[in-house]
């Protein structure tokens, strides 16, 4: 048996990149792996598949600086190598920032998505009266919603509707101050998603007002995953290259 | 140079489905400094992108204009339905994918038109990109507005919505063209002398310079240049180089799973076969092949420059490509190595080809295709499709005895002099092929206990330059009949439980054949069932059958005289200004020769005197191989 190594790559998607759909920017990094030569591993059968592995889903329209996907490779030469023939097999919107050496047993990276990071700008015009009040304002009704044991929502889903709690999902939300965004960090691991869009929704619904159609410009900062600890503490959030180590 | 700014707002962006057909952007799309060029051409697949960019044709042009110093050559597809209605809705003009202009603002609009039910998504095309849509409205600030394609082998129906025809292969003229086009750009452009210039590069056609007379009866009396220095008649393009002309190294890679989404090879051009049915085979004669150590060099090239997963070889008939055993077994090795899936075209069923099958498919999973196209030694003469019924079985075998067991059987119903009993014969075959898998494969070793059969009949429509060109078409109700009378014969049979049965609809092969044999007056109809809302008709969903029989009545004319009318070997056909390498009168002889159920052997075998000799290459200068077969 030859050798496999696990690597994990993280990279960005921006620009008119961003109406491109998931499965597409997965059947996109296929081909641009083998425009590469990176001697990527294969199941074996008939119709051989690339072990590749995404992070977490990226929805159309929106940017994103932290993407992440494993990939097993038969052998490895340096990370700054990897990084160089990627970009050069990629198109300018999609840029590969980092590749790193994963330890042995690693989880891999859709399963130990654990959140993600947003920036969330509003279109002119479609800002919400509460954004439009003085800075105090916003930050004490912030805080208020923070403050708050638990956030009923709605989420709709392909079985019908379902009441979900948000507030163990938003681990982090502040506002810039000037008026201009908002940072969330919230929950992205699988089952207890928690969509920037559904924290807005929520925050306004308690003040009367309703979101705009494509109101919000929000961009992925960073996914992160948590390194355990114990039983009764899940461990701190690390970017999901933290993990691995360069090489 | 890439520029982030695209033509459809983000709010439009977002309310449509797949918004990545619309953004560009992909890998190997040319990007050129709109400061550094003065030709900027757009072409056009008039239809999906998905379908659009699946087309060789166009990557092959595309690279061959982007070679071009000065000339940035885009691309530009029909937008779906749901974009269609926001930009009329918002009056927002049809752009090129690569910069995002507004194709009204380009020199050249290029459509390629491969099937007749695309015309309707022509004039789509022209009115989004707010372009006039008849030929003789349009202003000097106006893209000129160029067809090429099969379809335009008979443009007549489509003539008024183009200034200019490009006849036959793209590879040849363009560049004379660009370069008249250049100058007169430079001397101030005049529309009308330019095309009247252009007229004289050989293989370009000019609508507007003919002038059409009719009979009393509707056919045609004259076809006439209006100007001296205007030619009477139009000889097709061909590229007599294959091996050393343009080939797409870089080919667009899409972001959307589009239906031909692999490297494709087009190993040669032409087809030796000569089967009296098929426009292709007439069309692209001489046949020419490609040298087989260019195309191992392109196969890698082009697999290491898009990434893609699979590989296919294109042509019209694959397996008589001279080479085919060696370059199948290079590319089998080299795609293995690389995990690149090969994709065969149909091959002629034979130990040979079941063998490089069993290397790159699925036995249990794929099956055998055979393309007899009529039930009846009989017909199949006056077809002259070379398959026998024997062929069929001992190919079948064959495969039965290498694991097969599922086989798919292409047939046409509605040829010329077609019988019940030739009908029968699609029955009657399909059962003895599941007899011989009963007769090969041993109980016990039955791996779904079952063979499946699956026959699929199209309905017959008769093409310009085919020796059928004279035939009557079907009606819709025979053609219904004939498929009900199919499906009955099947379940007669023995076996029918193993033969499943499929026929594609009658509606649209009526209309086919309208256009397919159509003359000027048609551009009226064409004109009016788009703006009573008719668009994207090759897709059967969208297709609307009543209007454009309503509207054809509405112009005074019938469907039935495009049709079901018998021709009389004298009448003067719209193409027939058109000179497609093949003569009238070798036509004439095939079409009798049909008639009489004697075959013609295939061009490796005996020359037919066809005419494409005149090209002075390809197979027509080669030795005879008679004496190998």
């Amino acid at each position: 048996m030859s050798d496999h190594y696990k690597l994990r790559i993280k990279f960005q998607k921006t620009g008119a990149i961003q109406y491109i759909g998931h499965l597409d920017v997965m059947r996109f990094f296929q081909k641009c792996l083998r425009r590469a030569q990176i001697d990527v591993c294969y199941t074996t059968g008939f119709s051989p598949h690339q072990i590749l592995t995404f992070a977490a889903p990226l929805s159309v329209g929106l940017e994103s600086f932290g993407e992440y996907m494993d990939v097993e490779v038969g052998t490895i030469t340096s990370s700054e190598d990897v990084i160089d023939r990627l970009n050069a097999a990629s198109v300018p919107e999609i840029k590969i920032v980092s590749a790193k050496l994963l330890p042995e047993g690693a989880g891999n990276a859709m399963a130990s998505v654990a959140a993600a990071k947003y920036q969330v700008d509003f279109f002119e015009g479609r800002v919400p009266g509460i954004f439009q009040e003085d800075t105090g304002s916003v930050h004490a009704r912030l805080d208020a919603f923070l403050a708050k044991d638990s956030i009923p929502y709605v989420k709709e889903g392909k079985k019908g509707t379902r009441e979900v709690d948000l507030r163990k999902g938003i681990f982090e939300l502040s506002w810039d101050g000037q008026g201009k965004f908002l940072t969330m960090t919230l929950d992205a691991s699988s089952g207890e998603n928690v969509k920037p869009s559904q924290v807005l929704e929520a925050l306004l619904q308690e003040c009367d007002e309703e979101l705009a159609e494509n109101a919000l410009k929000i961009t992925r900062l960073d996914v992160y995953t948590r390194i355990y600890a114990s039983e009764e503490d899940p461990g701190d959030l690390i970017p999901m290259d933290e993990v691995g180590s360069v090489f | 140079m890439h520029n982030d700014s695209l033509a459809l707002s983000r709010d439009v962006l977002m309310q449509i489905e797949k918004p990545a057909r619309y953004i560009g952007h992909e890998y190997n799309s040319v990007i050129k400094d709109p400061a550094q060029v003065d030709v900027r051409f757009a072409m056009c697949f008039p239809d999906v992108y998905e379908i659009g960019m699946s087309h060789l044709g166009i990557q092959i042009l595309y690279d061959m204009f982007n070679q071009m110093d000065g000339v940035w050559c885009e691309r530009v597809y029909s937008p779906w339905l749901d974009l269609d209605a926001i930009m009329r809705r918002d009056n927002i003009p049809l752009f090129a994918l690569e910069s995002q202009d507004p194709i009204k603002d380009f020199d050249f609009l290029g459509i390629t038109i491969q099937y007749e039910m695309c015309y309707t998504n022509i004039l789509q095309v022209l009115d989004l990109a707010q372009i006039p849509l008849l030929s003789k409205d349009r202003t000097d600030d106006c893209p000129i507005v160029i067809g090429g394609g099969p379809c335009t082998y008979n443009p007549e129906p489509i003539a008024d919505f183009f200034d200019l025809f490009y006849i036959g292969e793209g590879e040849t003229r363009y560049a004379e063209l660009i370069s008249l086009y250049r100058k007169h750009k430079k001397n101030g452009f005049d529309r009308v002398k330019f095309l009247r210039e252009a007229a004289r590069i050989p293989g370009m056609y000019v609508p507007s310079l003919y002038e059409v007379t009719y009979h009393e009866d509707g056919t045609i009396k004259a076809f006439t240049p209006k100007y001296e220095d205007v030619p009477a008649t139009v000889l097709k393009e061909v590229e007599m180089d294959l091996t050393n002309t343009y080939y797409p190294m870089n080919p667009v890679v899409p972001y959307v799973k589009i239906t031909q989404d692999r490297v494709v090879l087009e190993i040669q051009r032409g087809c030796i076969r000569g089967c009296r049915f098929c426009q292709a085979g007439q069309l692209y004669r001489p046949v020419r092949e490609r040298n087989v150590e260019k195309l191992k060099e392109y196969a890698i090239e082009m697999l290491n420059n898009t990434g893609h997963e699979e590989l296919t070889l294109s042509s019209l008939s694959s397996s008589d490509y001279s080479k085919l055993p060696e370059l199948i077994d290079y590319l089998i090795e080299e795609c293995n190595q690389r995990h690149v899936n090969i994709s065969l075209p149909s091959l002629r069923i034979d130990a040979f080809s079941l063998d490089v099958m069993s290397k790159v498919q699925d036995v249990k999973k794929s099956s055998l295709t055979f393309a007899p196209e009529a039930g009846s030694q009989r017909l199949r003469n006056v077809i002259n499709k070379g398959l026998t019924e024997e062929v069929i079985l001992k190919g079948s075998h064959l495969a039965f005895e290498g694991g097969w067991t599922r086989v798919k059987l292409y047939f046409m119903l509605g040829q010329p002099t077609e019988t019940e009993e030739d009908i029968r014969g699609i029955a009657e075959l399909c059962n003895k092929i599941a007899a011989e898998f009963f007769d090969t494969v041993p109980k016990d070793k039955r791996v779904n206990g079952r063979v499946q059969i699956v026959a699929s009949t199209s309905f017959f429509v008769p093409k310009p330059f085919t020796p059928f060109q004279w035939a009557p078409q079907c009606t819709k109700e025979e053609f219904v009949e004939k498929a009900y009378f199919t499906r009955k014969c099947i379940s007669e049979q023995l076996n029918q439980k193993s033969i499943k049965y499929n026929w594609h609809e009658a509606d649209a092969s009526v209309m086919e054949g309208v256009l397919a044999r159509g003359d000027r007056r048609l551009a009226e109809v064409i004109l009016k069932v788009y703006q009573k809302g008719c668009f994207y008709d090759a897709w059967s969903e969208y297709y609307k059958h009543q209007t454009w029989i309503d509207t054809i009545k509405e112009c005074g004319l019938t469907p039935e005289f495009y049709t079901s009318r018998p021709r009389d070997l004298a009448e003067i056909f719209p193409w027939d200004f058109i000179d497609a390498g093949v003569t009238k009168e070798f036509l004439k002889r095939e079409w009798l020769k049909a008639q009489a159920e004697t075959i013609s052997e295939n061009c490796k075998l005996k020359c037919q005197g066809c005419g494409a000799a005149r090209f002075g290459g390809g197979i027509c200068f080669e030795e005879r191989a008679l004496d190998h077969e």
